[in-house]
């Protein structure tokens, strides 16, 4: 009988052409998706080229999505862009995605169908850890590694232990997944989940839509996990069965497999959270946040751009007004959503209020540009990171949270819970 | 490499934001990044460091994006080891795929002081403070990871695996 085996270790040991894993093992596994934007794939294009490949490993399963510095912010940037673009037409690449018909990377790629259930993908980004909300394998590498892949589709692992966190309970009004994962790594720290597995799990999650289940996943880097995962059910099913490009899995844990920790949080005792400067583990629940006036409210990323991101902040701002000293940016995940928010009044209602909406990007997020903060001044942002200097200048500050948060803090000037909200 | 270094001394939870900010993330030539690195945490780092330097750190260097510019700066600046208490998981493979020398030790970033020079014997493990002659014991690189080094880097390594 094989070893009992968490999610994690049975698609890594399926993709390694192994009957079992157990962690620590050093193993070389197939690769279903490999993954860089503009800023890390030039490096990954130049290593492969020193590799001595000549075609990558499968020009279906090689993507490039142009996000970061696009549209392009200065000369330098648009050849990291073209290089790119060249690199994809002289391979022929199905999956390259144009300004115009893109999205952050880690929202497009789910929406589009390019990755699924039970598949093992690696993104030369620190965020591919968001597909595990599908039930999949998904971690970040750099260039090098991406570039080896990219050659031979395969690449090595040291199996991780798992951590299992289970969130069970009904949320509170206003607590959403952002609130769940803040949570957490103020709990465990940023190195609370170093070289390990993330399983998030409860009757929480068995409840949480797919866009809550991206959210979470995305940020287990955050506690320095490998990788994120969530077991798939019917909500994952209904996601994927007409969307996925390929034929899916879903693996499950064994009852009996092994976990390194299991942590269980009852979500009823959660309040909104806020991570203060300049870790997302410096966590507090909104009501003890204090008085902090913001300069920048940030709303979008690859944590939350999707269209239930941007139904919260019309929600919160409609019939409302941006506060007079406060610059309100929006940024829909892609353009399928940006589409899907304008249909349904989103857009109308952020605009009227006095934000301003931007095309997919990720600009703002990790300081590139759309939105740089100035020496003193604070943003609040549903971003994923809250480094020194992450938005700008290094004298600011960056306070991390959910839409819900952000959009009434934008509304009031400072870091405030829509329950603060007075009637319309 | 048995020859004494300077040391650049950092605490907990050096992110790969600091290491190199973003806003030089529009070219990923080694020597212009080298310029900036570290600059959001130690201003005089770039003006002053020396080849062969060593940067000495607590827990978790190199957290938060994967970017190989963050190695690929510390490279080129000419530092030749980097010592922590523990790594960000994809900083360690980065920087092993380079060629970037990373060792883990838990007593030495507490214990080492600004001005103390030490000694790095990367083949057996050790690492001596020159300035108060205690001797660290750290992990000799073995098994696949020695192999990768041995061979020069992941690129070499694929190289030839391309063509068996």
């Amino acid at each position: 009988m094989t070893r009992a085996m968490t999610i994690t270790e049975k698609i890594l040991a399926d993709h390694a052409g192994l009957e079992s894993v157990k962690p620590n093992d050093l193993i070389t596994a197939k690769v279903d998706i490999t993954l860089a934007n503009d800023i890390t794939g030039p490096v990954a294009i130049k290593e492969f080229k020193k590799t001595g490949a000549d075609k990558v490993f499968d020009k279906d399963r090689v993507v490039f999505v142009p996000d970061h510095f696009v549209p392009n912010k200065d000369i330098k940037s648009a050849e990291q862009a073209k290089n790119l673009r060249d690199f994809s037409k002289e391979q022929k690449l199905k999956n390259y995605f144009e300004v115009g018909r893109m999205g952050i990377e880690h929202t497009l790629l789910p929406d589009m169908g390019i990755v699924g259930p039970g598949d093992l993908i690696i993104g030369a980004d620190s965020h591919t850890c968001t597909y595990g909300a599908l039930g999949a394998f998904s971690t970040g590498v750099g260039s090098t590694d991406l570039a080896c892949a990219m050659a031979t589709g395969e690449t090595w692992f040291m199996v991780p232990e798992t951590i299992k966190v289970e969130f069970n309970g009904e949320l509170n009004k206003w607590v959403s997944a952002k609130d769940l994962i803040l949570f957490l790594i103020g709990q465990i720290g940023v190195d609370g989940a170093l070289y390990q597995a993330l399983e998030i799990g409860g009757s929480t999650i068995e409840n949480l839509p797919m866009d809550g289940r991206f959210t979470i996943c995305n940020m287990a880097i955050e506690a320095g996990a490998k990788n994120g995962i969530i077991v798939p059910d019917k909500i994952t099913e209904d996601f994927v069965k007409n969307r996925c490009q390929r034929p899916y899995k879903f693996y499950k844990s064994d009852e009996n497999a092994q976990y390194a920790q299991v942590l269980k949080y009852d979500v009823s005792k959660i309040e909104p959270q806020v991570a203060f400067p300049h870790l997302p583990e410096n966590t507090k629940p909104i009501s003890q946040v204090g008085d902090i006036k913001i300069d920048q409210a940030i709303i979008g990323s690859c944590t939350n751009g999707r269209l239930s991101d941007l139904k919260v902040t019309a929600e919160i701002l409609e019939g409302r007004k941006i506060h007079e000293d406060v610059r309100l940016i929006v940024f829909p995940g892609t353009q399928e959503i940006y589409l899907e928010a304008i249909e349904a009044g989103y857009i109308q209602t952020i605009v009227r209020a006095g934000g301003a909406v931007s095309t997919p990007t990720c600009g703002p997020c990790l300081g590139g540009h759309m939105g740089i903060l100035a020496k003193g001044e604070r943003a609040i942002s549903t971003t994923n990171r809250n480094f020194v200097g992450r938005m700008g200048d290094v004298g600011s500050e960056v306070y991390l949270s959910s839409p819900a948060i952000a959009a009434a803090s934008a509304v009031l000037g400072k870091i405030s819970s829509p329950e603060e909200l007075s009637e319309r | 490499m048995k020859n004494a270094s300077n040391t650049w001394i950092y605490g907990d939870n050096v992110d790969t934001d600091v290491i190199i900010p973003a806003r030089y993330l529009n070219t990923s030539e080694p020597s212009e990044l080298a310029k900036f690195c570290m600059e959001d945490i130690d201003k005089n780092f770039a003006k002053e460091v020396k080849e062969g330097d060593v940067i000495v750190a607590g827990e978790n260097f190199g957290c938060g994006s994967s970017r190989e510019h963050a190695p690929i700066a510390i490279k080129a600046s000419g530092v030749k080891v980097v010592i922590a208490k523990s790594f960000a998981r994809i900083f360690f493979r980065n920087a092993i795929n380079i060629g970037l020398v990373i060792l883990k030790n838990s007593e030495l970033p507490d214990e080492i002081r600004k001005g103390d020079e030490i000694e790095v014997d990367i083949e057996n493990g050790t690492i001596k403070n020159l300035s108060t002659g205690k001797e660290y014991e750290t992990t000799a690189y073995t098994g696949s990871i020695k192999e990768l080094i041995d061979i020069g880097g992941l690129i070499n390594y694929t190289k030839e695996k391309l063509k068996s």
